[in-house]
């Protein structure tokens, strides 16, 4: 029953937050509840079981991701007001897709009718089953391959995003350093054998 | 009393609420992004869910790549609005027009 509630709660906050991130005015506001959204979904991911990827999310989505948004979006000048400009001319046509989606996906879910006792169908753990030491069983055997893909799509992410943002300044004073050092004594000074002048 | 249905039924909500929100911010950048987040985020919900019930690992496995998958477009995706924003001084998106033929 306690879990029952907790799941309810944390789903209503969630929900809420989601709400938050499409309605509020303010960036900074919408990737507030945005990170509020993860905690809550990291909390669900807990209460069923799935506890490595729950500390995962927080981690890396509110630890990383987040304060990219963030970071971004204090950096960009944004007039909130232009760019909120279309807000109520969308909204009933978001509205009505929205609420068809929820109508129809929850129909989908719930036709099978709904089976007793609490976190029922899902499959039984054991007393000593770890969530992290069976993942990583299967992440470094099975899915080896795809782990490097991985691996390589970070390390592209990291290559684009410094190329894309590094900019070079027109009219920045730095050393070339190889030309310093490749410097001789003939480039700079020239020894010119001339006649001496007479006396006058 | 909570099912597989349940947290399927967070899932729809919170995808349903990431596709309204793209459809009401459609001029603020980030926002979209944003939301492209919180839909990855009920398709994760969704892969748990299932991975869970039917006692398979490989459905978190699966979270696992999209999770790096996301955080890798977040960054680009940033990246180019940043770069976007220098070179236009807007995210507005009815204003990004110039590849229009």
């Amino acid at each position: 029953m306690f879990v029952t509630i907790l799941f309810y709660f944390f789903a209503t906050v969630l929900i809420g937050a989601a709400l938050g991130v499409i309605f509020s005015r303010n960036p900074v506001h919408s990737a507030m509840f945005l990170v509020l959204a993860f905690f809550q979904s990291a909390v669900l991911w807990l209460l069923i079981g799935a506890e490595f990827l729950a500390l995962v999310l927080v981690l890396v989505y509110v630890g990383a991701v987040m304060v990219l948004f963030l970071f971004v979006v204090m950096m960009l000048d944004i007039n909130v007001e232009r760019v909120r400009g279309g807000f109520s001319r969308l909204l009933p046509i978001g509205v009505i897709v929205a609420s068809l989606m929820v109508v129809e996906l929850v129909q989908v879910i719930w036709a099978r009718g709904q089976p007793d006792g609490a976190f029922v169908g899902f499959a039984k753990m054991s007393a000593d089953y770890s969530n992290t030491k069976a993942l990583g069983s299967v992440l470094y055997t099975e899915h080896v391959y795809a782990f490097e893909i991985a691996a390589v799509v970070l390390l592209l992410a990291i290559v684009a995003a410094i190329t894309l943002t590094m900019r070079k300044r027109p009219g920045l004073k730095k050393q070339n350093i190889s030309a310093q050092v490749a410097v001789r004594s003939q480039d700079r000074v020239r020894i010119v054998k001339m006649k001496s002048e007479g006396k006058q | 009393m909570i099912g597989l249905q349940h947290y399927l039924t967070v899932s729809a909500i919170l995808f349903a609420l990431s596709v309204a929100g793209i459809f009401i911010n459609r001029r603020n950048l980030i926002l979209l992004l944003m939301c492209i987040e919180l839909m990855l985020l009920a398709v994760n919900f969704n892969f748990i869910a299932f991975s869970r019930y039917l006692g398979d690992d490989t459905g978190q496995v699966f979270v696992f790549f999209i999770l790096t998958v996301a955080a890798a477009e977040a960054a680009i995706g940033l990246a180019i609005l940043v770069v976007l924003f220098r070179s236009k001084q807007s995210i507005n998106v009815q204003e990004l027009d110039s590849m229009k033929g």
